[in-house]
């Protein structure tokens, strides 16, 4: 067993420095890599690029690293509900490229498959593919789009063991496993690090050979953002 | 005329047994609550859940299970959970039988709009772009006029296109329009609306041929 264990989030996030390209999973709070975000924000370093499904909210996720002014550059597929987010895009302070989330998420899965590029009919015909290379297969046009290229991968996952397999859990899942290996290291968080051997080698969704550093998260929000509810005595 | 309501019930008829479907934020989160119950049909969100359920009854909400609208929801027998590539590859692999969305302009080619507006509002296409770009059956859900009383069914949409030539049905407030190669043809009117006030709504060609039926529910 190789051990990826490592002790505190200090030295999980070793390397990390201005200017760095990061992906960081989730799908607006839910599966996001909170104790990365929290550690990020006390280094108060800058000038990073992030790709990520979202931005976070005015005060959580990466919401947290935009308030402090430490993101110069975001990569998305949406970016609502963030008014920090609004103010700094309009105001020209952030960087914004918005891509198709299917396109988001194969980008990621490329680069962890060794897949410079590929083709996708999302977004033909749009600003989207603009400037970019265009293909006829069996009569329909596609987009040639590139793998990402990052420098850590910040990932959260539900359980996980010193080897670095890894579980994740409902749709907390999202973008977490195809940002596993598709960044020069990988630092998974989970929620429960469970003794080596407990994992059921057939239950495991990301093996820990895409993982280069773990780690047992001390803090979990999990935030709820749309908190939405159906009353007991409806049927439906 | 019809409420957002109204829109959503009668789409729910366009949903067949059979159907895997993806619903859009806003009226089409909706149409879930109209399906007939004699039918089986399996509802797909982007963010990674097929087989998604009501929303949870208070107290039993979960953060790590919710839809592409960040809602909390449940999850159905049958249900699967997976990540974001296998769900496009459900999405561009047009395994999703039906995908209804909401727009704020479409044109009589099928072009849709609904991920910007220049200068004003930028949140961004999340995964409208694939879905509109791969589903076979796209219906969009939307008022006939945005706020300013304009028409939204135009000639050319004036917005950045979110898919080109990709919208198959409309079911607006007023009518129950298909989209075909010479234009928008008026299938059905909303009830209480008349066939001239559809076509005082509507800026793009409208196709009238024989007597036009109002909407059954």
């Amino acid at each position: 067993m190789i051990n990826k264990k490592v002790a505190n989030i200090t030295e999980a996030l070793e390397g990390v420095s201005d200017g760095m390209t990061f992906m960081l999973g989730g799908f607006g709070l839910s599966g996001i890599p909170e104790n990365a975000i929290a550690e990020l924000v006390k280094r108060g370093i800058s000038g990073l690029t992030c790709i990520s499904n979202n931005a976070g909210v005015d005060d959580f996720g990466l919401g947290l690293l935009l308030q402090k002014r430490q993101i110069k550059k975001m990569i998305s597929s949406y970016v609502g509900e963030n008014e920090e987010f609004e103010r700094q895009m309009l105001s020209g302070e952030l960087e914004v490229e918005l891509i198709p989330q299917g396109t988001l998420a194969e980008r990621c899965r490329a680069a962890q498959a060794g897949i410079p590029a590929f083709y996708t009919p999302a977004g033909y015909g749009t600003e989207v593919a603009e400037e970019k290379e265009t293909r006829e297969f069996n009569g329909k046009m596609y987009v040639l789009e590139h793998a990402f290229k990052a420098d850590f991968a910040f990932v959260k996952a539900w359980k996980g063991d010193e080897a670095g397999n890894l579980i994740f859990k409902g749709t907390a899942r999202n973008f977490n496993p195809v940002m596993c290996g598709a960044a020069k290291i990988t630092v998974a968080e989970v929620e429960e690090m469970v003794p080596l051997g407990q994992l059921d080698p057939n239950q495991i969704h990301i093996p820990g050979i895409f993982v280069q550093r773990i780690i047992q998260g001390t803090h979990y929000e999990k935030r709820i953002e749309q908190r939405t509810v159906r009353q007991r005595s409806s049927e439906n | 005329m019809l409420d957002k309501t109204g829109i959503a019930q009668r789409i729910a008829k366009e949903v067949k047994d059979g159907y895997y479907v993806n619903l859009g934020i806003g009226i089409p989160t909706l149409v879930a609550n109209y399906v007939r119950n004699d039918i089986e049909v399996e509802f797909q969100s982007e963010n990674g859940v097929l087989g998604m359920g009501p929303f949870p009854f208070e107290g039993e909400e979960d953060a790590d299970v919710i839809n592409a609208g960040k809602q909390t929801i449940t999850t159905l027998p049958g249900a699967s959970f997976f990540d974001s590539a296998l769900s496009f590859s459900m999405i561009r692999g047009q395994h999703v039988d039906l995908t209804i969305l909401g727009a704020m302009e479409v044109a009589e080619n099928g072009d849709i709009a609904n991920w910007k507006i220049p200068g004003k509002m930028v949140k961004g296409m999340g995964g409208a772009m694939d879905l509109v770009a791969s589903a076979e059956n796209i219906i969009v859900a939307m008022m006939h006029t945005n706020r300013a009383g304009e028409s939204k069914l135009l000639k050319r949409c004036s917005l950045p296109l979110t898919g080109v030539a990709c919208v198959k049905k409309i079911v607006t407030n007023l009518a129950v329009i298909e989209v075909t190669s010479k234009g928008f043809k008026l299938l059905e009117r909303a009830p209480g609306v008349s066939v001239d006030d559809i076509k005082n709504a509507t800026e793009g060609t409208l196709l009238i041929e024989g007597d036009i039926p109002e909407m059954a529910f």
